[in-house]
C-alpha cells in the first residue's frame, strides 16, 4: 500500500524558471530545509541513547558515563556478574529464547487455521469470534495480564504462574497477529485461485496444501516473525505470570533489577543481546520475505512494512 | 440438490474444524479470564487468610467492592482520585507532544524524502525492534547522577539535577519517548495515502506551501491523527513500568501502577481487578472506535 505512491510523490519537479526571480522562501519547491533537520533532531533523540547504550555494554568498568576501555566482561570474561556467569542473567537469556519458540510454535498455527475458517465459515459464531480476536488485539496489555494472573491464581490455579502459564498468556496475545494478517491476505487474494483447484478436480485438503497455503506463505511467514520478535521484546504479560527466577525473561530482569542506573554494564549486555535477537530475527525476516514474494511486485518498502506489521 | 447440499455442508464442516481450535482457545484464555476478573471483583474477602474468593454465579455477586473502589476515587478522602487526575494530565500531555513532534517527522517522510524514504523508514520503524525496557535503560544511564545530562548540564554551569526519583517532567517523556514510534507510524501511513493530485490541484488553484497543508494535508489526515493518539492513548492508561523505572515514587503514580500495585499486594487483588474492569469499561468506545477505523482504512 505505501509502496504504491512513492514513485508519485518523489516526481517533484525542478524549479521552474520564472520561480528564480521570486526570493527563496516563496519558491514552492524549495527543499523544506527546517523540516529535514527535525526530522533529523528527532532521530537522533531516538537512537543515540540506545547507541550510547550498547556501546557501554563493552565498557571495561562500572561506569555508564566514562569509557575505560573495550572488553567483553559483561557478556562472558567476567565470572561473577557477566551474563554468561551470573546464573539470573544467564536464565533470562534462555528463558526469553524458549518462549518466543514455543509461543511461535503454537500462535501462528493457531492463528492461521483461525484465520482461514472464520473468513470462510459464515454465521454469528465466526462473526462474534473475529471480534473477540480484535478485541484482543486492541485491549491495553496490563487489562488482559491482569485477567490472566485472576486467571492462573483462582480458577486454573493447577497451571500455576510460571512458563506454562506464560505460554498460554502469550499465545493468546498474540494469536490475533497471524489472525490479522493471513485475513488481509486472503482479502487482497480473492477465491478465483482455490476455485479453479476445485474445478480441476481437487478435494478441500489438496486445495489447500497445493494453493492456500503456497500462496499464504508470505503472509504466514510475516506473521512468524511479528510473533517471535513481539514476544522478544513483551514485558507486562511475563512480568505478571512470571513466578522465579528459572522463569524470569531479559526484559523483566532489566525493569527489575536497574536501580535508577545501579544495575551495571551486565544489564547493558542483556539488553544489547536482546537487540542482537531482534536484530537478526528481522534481517532474517527481511530475506526470507523476499525471497517468498521474489515473484511478485513490490519492493524492499513493501517487505519492511510486512515484517513490522504496518500494512 | 441432495448432493449439492451435502458437499455443502461438508464444505461448511471442513471451515469449522480449522476455526475450532482458535475459537476454543479465545473462549477458554480471553473470555473466561474477563469473567474469572468478574468474579473476583464483584465476589468476597476472606477475612481470615485476607484473600480474594471468587464467586462464580452471577446472582450472588456483590458490588460492595465496586462501591469500596468507587469512594476511592470519587468519594471526599480518596486516595485515587489524585492518581487518576495525574494518570489523565500526563496522558494528555504526553500524547499532545507525541503528536507535536510526531507530525512534522511522519509529514517530511512521507512527502519530501524521495529516493532516501527508504532509509528514513528503517531509521523511524527501528524503535519497533529495539525492547521497550532497553530504550528506558537506556535513558536511566544518560539521566542517572553521574550520566551524560548531568555531566551535560554540569559545562554550562547547572548543578545535577536529580531526574530519576519523583520527577513528572522524566515520566511525561519517558512516556513520549516510549510510544512515540506507534503514532508516527500511523500518521506515515495516512500521510503516504493522500493522493498527490489533491495536494497538486491545490497548488495549481494558488495556494502556497502553507495553506495546501493547513487546508487540504491536514484535513485529508484527520483520520490518521485520531487512530494515532489512540494508539499511544491505550497503552499509556495502562502503563506502569515507565512510571516505575523513570521514578519509582508515589508522586508520580499512575493508574496503571495503582492497579499492578495493588495487584501485587494480598487482600487487595480483588481492588486491583474492580480497577482493571473499570479502566475497561471506560476504554471500550474508544477501542470499538479504533477497530471500526481501521478497518474502513483497509476496505478502502
Amino acid at each position: 500500500m505505501t509502496a504504491t505512491n512513492t514513485a508519485s510523490t518523489q516526481a517533484t519537479p525542478q524549479a521552474p524558471v520564472q520561480g528564480a526571480r521570486r526570493p527563496f522562501w516563496r519558491n514552492p519547491w524549495r527543499h523544506p530545509w527546517f523540516l529535514e533537520g527535525f526530522t533529523w533532531l528527532y532521530l537522533i533523540w531516538s537512537l543515540v541513547p540506545i547507541v550510547i547504550a550498547v556501546l557501554f555494554s563493552f565498557n571495561n568498568g562500572r561506569s555508564q558515563s566514562s569509557w575505560q576501555g573495550f572488553s567483553w566482561r559483561w557478556y562472558f570474561t567476567d565470572h561473577t556478574n557477566s551474563v554468561l556467569h551470573n546464573p539470573q542473567l544467564h536464565a533470562a537469556v534462555i528463558q526469553t529464547f524458549r518462549l518466543s519458540v514455543l509461543v511461535t510454535i503454537i500462535a501462528v498455527p493457531l492463528g492461521v487455521a483461525f484465520a482461514l475458517g472464520i473468513n470462510r465459515w459464515r454465521g454469528p459464531i465466526p462473526m462474534t469470534f473475529n471480534f473477540v480476536m480484535i478485541l484482543s488485539y486492541v485491549v491495553p496489555e496490563l487489562i488482559f495480564g491482569v485477567s490472566m494472573f485472576i486467571l492462573f491464581t483462582t480458577l486454573f490455579s493447577t497451571v500455576h504462574l510460571g512458563t506454562l502459564a506464560e505460554v498460554l498468556g502469550l499465545v493468546t496475545w498474540n494469536v490475533s497477529w497471524p489472525a490479522i494478517v493471513v485475513q488481509a491476505r486472503l482479502v487482497t487474494m480473492g477465491r478465483q485461485y482455490e476455485e479453479a483447484a476445485a474445478d480441476l478436480g481437487a478435494n478441500q485438503f489438496q486445495v489447500m496444501r497445493r494453493v492456500m497455503v503456497p500462496l499464504l506463505a508470505p503472509a504466514i511467514f510475516a506473521s512468524a516473525v511479528l510473533v517471535f520478535s513481539g514476544v522478544i521484546d513483551d514485558f507486562v504479560i511475563v512480568d505478571l505470570l512470571s513466578s522465579s527466577a528459572g522463569n524470569t525473561p531479559m526484559s523483566v530482569i532489566i525493569y527489575s533489577t536497574q536501580h535508577g542506573g545501579n544495575g551495571g554494564p551486565a544489564l547493558n549486555a542483556l539488553g544489547s543481546i536482546m537487540l542482537a535477537m531482534s536484530l537478526i530475527i528481522v534481517i532474517l525476516g527481511y530475506v526470507g520475505y523476499r525471497l517468498l514474494t521474489r515473484g511478485e511486485r513490490g519492493s524492499g518498502l513493501a517487505a519492511l512494512t510486512a515484517i513490522s506489521g504496518e500494512s | 440438490m441432495f448432493r449439492q447440499q451435502s458437499m455443502r455442508s461438508k464444505k461448511n464442516a471442513f471451515w469449522v474444524a480449522l476455526a475450532a481450535p482458535g475459537i476454543l482457545w479465545l473462549a477458554i484464555l480471553f473470555i473466561v479470564p474477563f469473567y474469572a476478573v468478574l468474579s473476583i471483583g464483584m465476589g468476597k474477602l476472606d477475612q481470615l487468610i485476607a484473600a480474594p474468593v471468587a464467586v462464580w454465579n452471577p446472582f450472588d455477586w456483590s458490588s460492595s467492592g465496586v462501591i469500596d473502589v468507587w469512594r476511592d476515587i470519587f468519594g471526599s478522602s480518596s486516595f485515587a482520585g489524585p492518581i487518576l487526575l495525574r494518570t489523565i494530565v500526563y496522558t494528555a500531555v504526553a500524547s499532545l507532544l507525541c503528536l507535536l513532534i510526531g507530525y512534522p517527522a511522519a509529514y517530511f517522510v512521507a512527502r519530501f524524502a524521495g529516493r532516501r524514504k527508504g532509509l528514513f523508514l528503517v531509521l523511524l520503524i527501528a524503535p519497533f525492534w529495539i525492547s521497550y525496557m532497553m530504550r528506558m535503560l537506556a535513558w536511566i544511564d544518560l539521566l542517572s547522577t553521574g550520566g551524560y545530562v548531568n555531566k551535560a548540564l554540569g559545562w554550562v554551569g547547572i548543578s545535577p539535577v536529580n531526574w530519576l526519583s519523583g520527577n513528572s517532567v522524566t515520566v511525561v517523556l519517558g512516556l513520549v519517548y516510549g510510544y512515540i514510534p506507534y503514532l508516527i507510524m500511523v500518521l506515515y501511513a495516512g500521510l503516504d495515502r493522500i493522493e498527490p493530485a489533491l495536494l497538486e490541484a491545490g497548488r495549481d488553484l494558488g495556494l502556497g506551501r502553507t495553506r495546501t497543508f493547513w487546508h487540504v494535508t491536514l484535513p485529508l489526515s484527520r483520520q490518521a491523527i485520531l487512530t494515532g493518539l489512540l494508539i499511544t492513548v491505550l497503552p499509556m492508561l495502562g502503563d506502569y513500568y515507565t512510571n516505575q523505572m523513570l521514578s519509582g515514587s508515589a508522586s508520580t503514580s499512575m493508574i496503571g501502577n495503582l492497579i499492578q500495585g495493588q495487584l501485587g499486594t494480598p487482600g487487595l487483588e480483588s481492588q486491583g481487578a474492580v480497577l482493571s474492569l473499570m479502566l475497561l469499561v471506560v476504554l471500550l468506545v474508544p477501542m470499538i472506535y479504533y477497530v471500526i477505523a481501521t478497518n474502513r482504512e483497509a476496505a478502502q
